[in-house]
C-alpha cells in the first residue's frame, strides 16, 4: 500500500475558450458526416441513432406499463400487447443497450485514451454504423408492416411455425445489426492491441479501455453464434428446414442452447462498458486512483471468460440433465464474484478521497446501489432450486431491468454527462441534471422494485392480462414508470439546450487524469497535435497536479 | 432452519402467510423454497447495506469540504482477497442449497400419484390415470405426492404453480416431470409462464387441492368411465399393436408385460430403461429402439397418434404386469370386430383424423 | 524508465513521417503498424467466422450421433465425384490465390491479375458444380420442406443402399437441412469472396497492391483460404464419412 496526498482544484472556467477548429466544425455539410472516417463523428452518428431507438423502445415501454395498469386487456388486445413487448425487447437490447456505451462513448474515447489518432479501421467503423442503421431499418420495417410477436427470444417452434408476423424481417434486422456489433468489437480489439501510444502499456490503460476490451471479446465471439441461429430460424420459417423442428426430428432445445450461448454473454456485452464508465467517474470525482486497479481490470476479463460458460442457467426448468444444470449453476456463482470485487473496489476507492457530487457521480452512486441489487438477485436465479420458482416471472423482469436499466442506463447517463464537456465543449446545466439523476433513481425504484415482489408472488412475464390480485403492485410500477419517464426526458431537453447556452467547459473541467482530458474540448479531428508519450499510470493525480498546462508531453 | 429456532420459524412463516407480499405456502416444497429465498434476501440486504454504508459513509466523511486532499492508495491484496472469498463462500452456499432444492423439486418420490398434463395453445389438459379429463383444471388430493408428466402438443409452455413453488417447461416432443405434495385444501393458480403466442396470458388454470375423501368423491364422480389404461387398451387394439405384441413367445414383437421400468438390451448393444419417455419414443421412432433379438419391422406411428393417445398407450403398457391383459385385448378385438359399433369413441378420439 | 527505448521508437517514427508512402493511412504511425493491424483484424474476423460455422458444426455433431443411420443414408445420396472435383477445384483456387499474393509480393502486376482471375474462374466453377448438385437434390425431392420425400430412403432403387425404417428415413430431413444450411452458408461466403475478387482485379489493373503495399491482397488471401478450409471440413463430414460404395 503506497500513499501520497494530492489536492486537486477545479479550474476556473470563466476564461475557457472553445478551440477555433475542432472535429465538429472541421468540415461542414451532411456529406462530411455521412462519409466521415473520424471515430468521434461516427460516435455522434451512433449517438443520434441510438437515442432515436431508445425513445422508440421507451414508447413501447410506456404502452406496456399503461396496459398493465389494469388486470384486463383494456388498452391493447393480447396480440398487440405481445407485439409491443417484443418490439420493446428487440429495440432496447439490439438497437440501444448493445451499442449504447461502446458505439458512442467507446468509439469516441478509446482512441483518445490510448493516444491514437483514430480506431484501427475507420472505414469499417463507418460501415458498422451503416450496418447498424440498416439493421434498425429492417426492425422498423417489421414494426411498421405489422409488428413481430416472438419476444426478443425468438423461441422455436413458436417463432418458426406458429406465428404469422414479420419474424424473418426482424431476425434479418438483428442479424445485420449483429454484424455492426462484431465490427465494433473487432475494431476495438485491434485498436487496443496495435494503436497504443508509446509508453501506454497494458497496465497504464484506463479501466474504461479494459472494460471495452473484455466486452469486445464477447462481441466478437458471441454475436456470430446468434447470427447463425437466426439464419437457421429464418430458413426454417421460409423453406422449412428441420434443425429446430421437433416434428422433423430437430430439437427445439438446441435452439435454446445456441440462442443463450450468445444472449447470456450479451448481458455482459451490455454491462461491461457500463462498469467501464463507472470506474472513470468514481476515480475522477473522488480524486483518487481506483482501489486495486489490477483486480478491477482482470475482473472484467474474468467476467468475459466465465460469461461464455453459464448460458444453461436460462434452461434450468427445461428438462436439461440435473447434473449439467449443477455445473452451470456453479459457474454462474463464479461469474458473480468478479462483479462483487468491482463493487467493493469502487466503494473502497471513495475511502480517503476528496469527493464531490457532480451529476455523473450521482448516477454512478445510483449504479452502485441498483447494480448491487441487480447482481445479487442474479444469485437467486443462478441458485437452481430458487430459479425454478422465479424464472419466467416478473422477478426475472425486475432482475434484468435492475442490471440493464438500473446498471447500464445509469452508467450510460453518467458517462454522457461526464464526457459531455469533452464531446461538445460545453457544460450541461448542473442543477437540473442533478434533479434528473435523482428523479431517475426514484422513478426506477418505484417502477421495478414492486416487480420483484410480483415475481415471487408468481406473476408470469409477458402477460397481457393478469389476475386482479396483482394489480396494486402493477399500479405502483406504472406510477413509478411515469416518474422514470420524466427522468429520461429531462436530459433530452437540457442536453440540446446546453449545446448553445452551456458554459464553455475548457480542456479539463473535472481535473481528470485520462489523456482525453489533456486535449482540447471538443477535440481536434486528429485528437493530438503530436503523438503523446505516456510516462505515468492511469489515475495518477500526482502527475496531473504537476502538469502546469494540463497538456501531456508530446513528441517534438 | 426450523430446527434452529422453532418459535422464530413459526413467527416468520405465520407472518409470511398473512403478508400479501408472499404467496401462500401450499406444498411441502414451499417452506424449503421460502427458506432459501429468505437466506438470499438476507444476503442481498446485507450486501446492499454494506455497499450503502460504505458509499454514504465515505461520501460524508471524505467529501471535499472535510477532506480537501485525497490520499492515493494503490490497493490492498488482503482486503480484496476478503471481498473475493466472502462473497464466493456465500454464493457457494446459495449454489449448494439451491442444488439440493432443485433435486428435491425434480426427483419425485417413488410412491407419487401420476397425472399427465398436455399443454397446447392455449390450454392445459390434465388426464388422470382413472380416466378423469380436465381442461385448465387439476384436482389433486392433499397429503399425497403427485407427479405431473408434462408434454406440449405445439410450442413451449411452462407449467407453473407459484403457491407450490414449482414450475416445469412443457416441451414439444419430450416428457418432462415435476412433482408436488399439496398441504392445504384450496384453489391455486396454474400459469403458463413460457410465452406461447397470442393468448399466452389466458393460459391460466386452477389446481384444486382437496382432502383425500373429497378427492375420492370427485374422482368417482368425474371419471369418463374408462381409465387411461383402458383407453390405451382400445387404442392398442385399434392400431393393431397386439398383432405383434401378443405376448406369445413366438410373436414378432417383444412381450410388453412388465416391460415398464425394466432395463432393455437394445440391438446395438446398449441398454435403456423403459420409462415413459422411452415408451413414447419407441412408438414414434421404433427403429431407434429395437430390442436385441427382434427384427426392426415395427412401423412408426408418427403423426397418427396425438399426445393424449400417446399417454393412453403409455399408461396401458405401464399397466401390463402379465400377459393376461394382452390376451384379453386380443379377445376384445376379436369380439368387437363382430360387434356393429366397432371401436369405442374414446379409442377413436386418441387417433388423429 | 523506458525512455531511451521510446526515444528510438520516436526517432524512427519521425524518419518515417517524412517519407509518407501514399498508402499509409493518416492515423497509423508506421507502415508496419498498419500492416500488423490489418492482419490482426483479419484473423479476428476469421475467429468470428469460426464461431459462425461452429454453431452448425455443433448441430451436425449432435444430430449425427442421434440419427446415425439417416446421416449415413443421406451422405450416400451425395455425388462423391462432384464433391471430389469441387474439393480439387477449391484447393487449386487456394493455390492460385497464394500465387496471387506471391505475385503481389514480387510486384508483378500482370501475373497478379492473371492469378486473381484464375481464382475467380475456379470459384465460379465450384459454385457451378454446387448448383448442379443442388439441382439434383431438387429433382430427387431431397430438399427439406414441403416437397421432401423419404421414398428413396425407405425403398431405395440402388441395390447397395440400406433401406431405412420410415421413422429413421424422416430424419434424413435433418441431415439435408444441415447439408443445405452448411453448404449454403459456405457458398454465400464464396459469392462474397468472388465479388471482392472482382473489385481486387479492377484495382490491381489500376496498379494497386504491386507497389509494396499488399496487405489487402494478403488479408483477402486469408479469407479465401479460410473459406477453403471450411470446405475441407464440410467435405468429409457431409460426403465421405460412412460411405458404403
Amino acid at each position: 500500500m503506497s500513499s501520497a496526498n494530492t489536492i486537486v482544484q477545479l479550474p476556473d472556467q470563466s476564461t475557457a475558450q472553445l478551440p477555433r477548429k475542432h472535429y465538429l466544425n472541421q468540415e461542414l455539410g451532411l456529406k462530411s458526416w455521412l462519409l466521415t472516417g473520424d471515430h468521434k463523428r461516427i460516435a455522434m452518428l451512433y449517438l443520434f441513432s441510438i437515442t432515436f431507438f431508445f425513445f422508440i423502445g421507451g414508447a413501447f415501454a410506456s404502452l406496456i406499463r399503461l396496459q398493465l395498469l389494469t388486470p384486463g386487456s383494456d388498452l391493447l388486445a393480447p396480440d398487440t400487447y405481445n407485439k409491443v413487448f417484443s418490439m420493446h425487447g428487440i429495440v432496447m437490447i439490439f438497437l440501444f443497450l448493445v451499442p449504447s456505451v461502446p458505439a458512442t462513448l467507446g468509439n469516441f474515447l478509446i482512441p483518445i485514451m490510448i493516444g491514437a489518432k483514430d480506431l484501427a479501421f475507420p472505414k469499417i467503423n463507418l460501415l458498422s454504423w451503416y450496418l447498424f442503421v440498416a439493421g434498425g431499418l429492417f426492425i422498423l420495417a417489421a414494426m411498421i408492416l405489422g409488428g413481430v410477436d416472438t419476444g426478443w427470444t425468438f423461441t422455436t417452434p413458436l417463432s418458426t411455425h406458429y406465428l404469422n408476423t414479420h419474424v424473418v424481417t426482424a431476425a434479418l434486422g438483428i442479424f445485420i445489426a449483429g454484424f455492426a456489433s462484431i465490427l465494433t468489437g473487432l475494431n476495438f480489439i485491434v485498436t487496443i492491441h496495435r494503436m497504443r501510444a508509446p509508453g501506454m502499456t497494458w497496465f497504464r490503460l484506463p479501466l474504461f479501455v479494459w472494460g471495452h476490451y473484455a466486452a469486445s471479446i464477447l462481441m466478437v465471439l458471441g454475436t456470430p453464434v446468434l447470427a447463425i441461429t437466426l439464419v437457421l430460424v429464418a430458413l426454417e420459417r421460409t423453406i422449412g428446414i428441420g434443425v429446430f423442428d421437433p416434428t422433423k426430428g430437430g430439437d427445439p432445445l438446441l435452439f435454446q442452447h445456441l440462442f443463450w450461448f450468445y444472449s447470456h454473454p450479451a448481458v455482459y456485452i451490455m454491462i461491461l462498458p457500463g462498469m467501464a464508465v463507472i470506474s472513470e467517474v468514481i476515480s475522477t470525482f473522488s480524486r483518487k486512483r481506483i482501489f486495486g486497479y489490477t483486480a478491477v481490470a482482470f475482473s472484467s476479463v474474468a467476467i468475459a471468460i466465465f460469461g461464455f460458460f453459464v448460458w444453461e442457467h436460462h434452461m434450468f426448468i427445461m428438462g436439461v440433465s440435473n447434473y449439467s444444470a449443477l455445473v452451470f449453476s456453479l459457474l454462474t456463482m463464479l461469474v458473480a464474484v468478479p462483479s462483487a470485487i468491482k463493487i467493493f473496489n469502487w466503494s473502497a476507492t471513495l475511502y480517503k478521497g476528496s469527493i464531490t457530487f457532480e451529476t455523473p457521480m450521482l448516477y454512478a452512486f445510483g449504479f452502485l446501489g441498483l447494480f448491487t441489487i441487480g447482481g445479487l438477485t442474479g444469485v437467486f436465479l443462478g441458485s437452481m432450486g430458487m430459479d425454478v420458482h422465479l424464472t419466467e416471472t416478473y422477478f426475472i423482469v425486475a432482475h434484468f431491468h435492475f442490471v440493464m436499466v438500473g446498471g447500464m442506463l445509469m452508467a450510460y447517463l453518467a458517462g454522457m454527462h461526464f464526457w459531455w464537456p469533452k464531446i461538445t465543449g460545453r457544460m450541461y446545466p448542473e442543477a437540473i441534471s442533478k434533479l434528473a439523476a435523482v428523479v431517475t433513481f426514484i422513478g426506477f425504484i418505484f417502477t421495478f422494485f414492486p416487480q420483484f415482489i410480483l415475481g415471487y408472488l408468481g406473476m408470469p412475464r409477458r402477460y397481457a392480462s393478469y389476475p386482479p390480485e396483482f394489480q396494486v403492485l402493477n399500479v405502483l410500477s406504472t406510477a413509478g414508470a411515469s416518474i422514470l419517464a420524466v427522468g429520461y426526458l429531462l436530459p433530452m431537453l437540457y442536453m440540446p439546450w446546453s449545446l448553445k447556452y452551456g458554459k464553455i467547459a475548457g480542456n479539463n473541467p473535472w481535473q481528470a487524469t485520462g489523456l482525453e482530458w489533456q486535449i482540447t474540448s471538443p477535440p481536434l479531428t486528429e485528437n493530438f497535435v503530436e503523438t503523446p508519450i505516456v510516462d505515468h499510470e492511469a489515475y495518477d493525480y500526482e502527475w496531473l497536479a504537476n502538469q502546469t498546462e494540463h497538456e501531456v508531453k508530446t513528441v517534438g | 432452519m426450523s430446527h434452529i429456532s422453532p418459535v422464530l420459524w413459526q413467527f416468520l412463516t405465520n407472518w409470511m402467510k398473512a403478508s400479501p407480499l408472499f404467496p401462500p405456502e401450499a406444498s411441502t416444497i414451499a417452506p424449503y423454497a421460502d427458506a432459501l429465498y429468505l437466506f438470499l434476501v438476507v444476503i442481498t440486504i446485507i450486501g446492499l447495506v454494506l455497499v450503502g454504508a460504505l458509499v454514504v459513509g465515505f461520501s460524508v466523511r471524505y467529501r471535499k469540504e472535510r477532506s480537501p486532499e485525497a490520499t492515493q492508495i494503490e490497493g490492498s491484496t488482503l482486503l480484496e482477497a476478503t471481498w473475493t472469498l466472502i462473497p464466493l463462500g456465500l454464493f457457494l452456499i446459495a449454489f449448494v442449497w439451491g442444488a439440493l432444492l432443485y433435486f428435491r423439486i425434480y426427483n419425485p418420490p417413488t410412491n407419487a400419484m401420476q397425472v399427465y398434463v398436455v399443454g397446447k395453445q392455449w390450454m392445459w389438459k390434465a388426464e388422470h390415470p382413472g380416466g378423469q379429463h380436465e381442461i385448465n383444471a387439476l384436482h389433486i388430493p392433499i397429503g399425497r405426492p403427485v407427479q405431473v408428466t408434462l408434454i406440449s402438443q405445439d410450442v413451449f409452455h411452462s407449467f407453473s404453480v407459484p403457491d407450490f413453488r414449482v414450475k416445469r417447461e412443457a416441451i414439444p416432443g419430450r416428457y418432462t416431470t415435476v412433482w408436488f405434495e399439496a398441504t392445504q385444501p384450496g384453489r391455486y393458480h396454474i400459469f403458463c409462464t413460457q410465452y406461447c403466442g397470442t393468448e399466452h396470458s389466458g393460459m391460466i388454470g386452477w389446481v384444486t387441492a382437496m382432502t383425500p375423501d373429497a378427492y375420492a368423491a370427485w374422482a368417482a364422480g368425474s371419471t369418463s368411465g374408462a381409465s387411461l389404461a383402458q383407453n390405451g387398451e382400445r387404442l392398442f387394439a385399434s392400431l393393431g399393436c397386439n398383432a405383434c405384441h401378443s405376448g406369445d413367445p413366438a410373436a414378432r414383437g417383444p412381450n410388453l408385460a412388465g416391460v415398464y421400468d425394466s432395463r432393455i438390451r437394445l440391438q446395438d448393444g446398449t441398454t435403456a430403461v423403459a420409462d415413459d419417455a422411452y415408451l413414447r419414443d419407441a412408438i414414434l421412432n421404433p427403429s431407434q429402439h429395437v430390442p436385441a433379438g427382434y427384427a426392426p419391422i415395427m412401423p412408426t406411428y408418427q403423426g397418427q397418434i396425438n399426445e393424449d393417445g400417446m399417454i393412453d398407450l403409455v399408461e396401458y403398457i405401464k399397466s401390463l404386469h402379465s400377459n393376461f391383459r394382452v390376451q384379453q385385448t386380443l379377445n376384445t378385438t376379436q369380439l368387437s370386430s363382430t360387434q356393429t359399433n366397432g371401436a369405442t369413441p374414446s379409442a377413436a378420439a386418441g387417433v388423429k383424423p | 524508465m523506458d525512455s531511451p527505448a521510446i526515444a528510438t521508437v520516436n526517432g524512427e517514427m519521425q524518419a518515417e513521417a517524412h517519407a509518407h508512402p501514399a498508402y499509409l493511412r493518416h492515423h497509423f504511425e508506421t507502415v508496419e503498424q498498419q500492416r500488423e493491424a490489418a492482419s490482426f483484424g483479419m484473423w479476428l474476423f476469421l475467429l468470428t467466422e469460426v464461431m459462425f460455422f461452429g454453431g452448425m458444426f455443433m448441430a451436425y455433431l449432435i444430430y449425427r450421433n442421434w440419427y446415425h443411420a439417416a446421416f449415413v443414408a443421406g451422405s450416400n445420396t451425395l455425388n462423391i465425384w462432384l464433391g471430389t472435383i469441387n474439393t480439387a477445384v477449391l484447393i487449386c483456387s487456394s493455390f492460385t490465390m497464394a500465387m496471387a499474393v506471391y505475385s503481389a509480393e514480387k510486384r508483378r502486376r500482370k501475373s497478379l491479375v492473371t492469378y486473381l482471375i484464375l481464382t475467380i474462374v475456379l470459384g465460379l466453377a465450384f459454385l457451378g458444380i454446387k448448383a448442379v448438385e443442388y439441382a439434383e437434390k431438387f429433382e430427387l425431392h431431397q430438399v427439406p420442406g414441403a416437397s421432401f420425400s423419404i421414398e428413396q430412403f425407405v425403398h431405395p432403387t440402388d441395390p447397395k443402399a440400406v433401406a431405412l425404417a420410415p421413422d429413421m428415413a424422416e430424419k434424413t430431413q435433418v441431415y439435408f437441412s444441415l447439408y443445405f444450411a452448411m453448404t449454403g452458408m459456405h457458398a454465400l461466403h464464396m459469392i462474397i469472396g468472388i465479388s471482392i475478387l472482382l473489385i481486387l482485379v479492377v484495382r490491381a489493373l489500376g496498379g494497386a497492391y504491386t507497389e509494396g503495399h499488399m496487405s489487402t491482397i494478403e488479408n483477402f488471401g486469408l479469407y479465401w483460404h479460410f473459406v477453403d478450409i471450411v470446405w475441407i471440413f464440410l467435405f468429409p463430414l457431409l460426403y465421405l464419412i460412412s460411405r458404403y460404395r
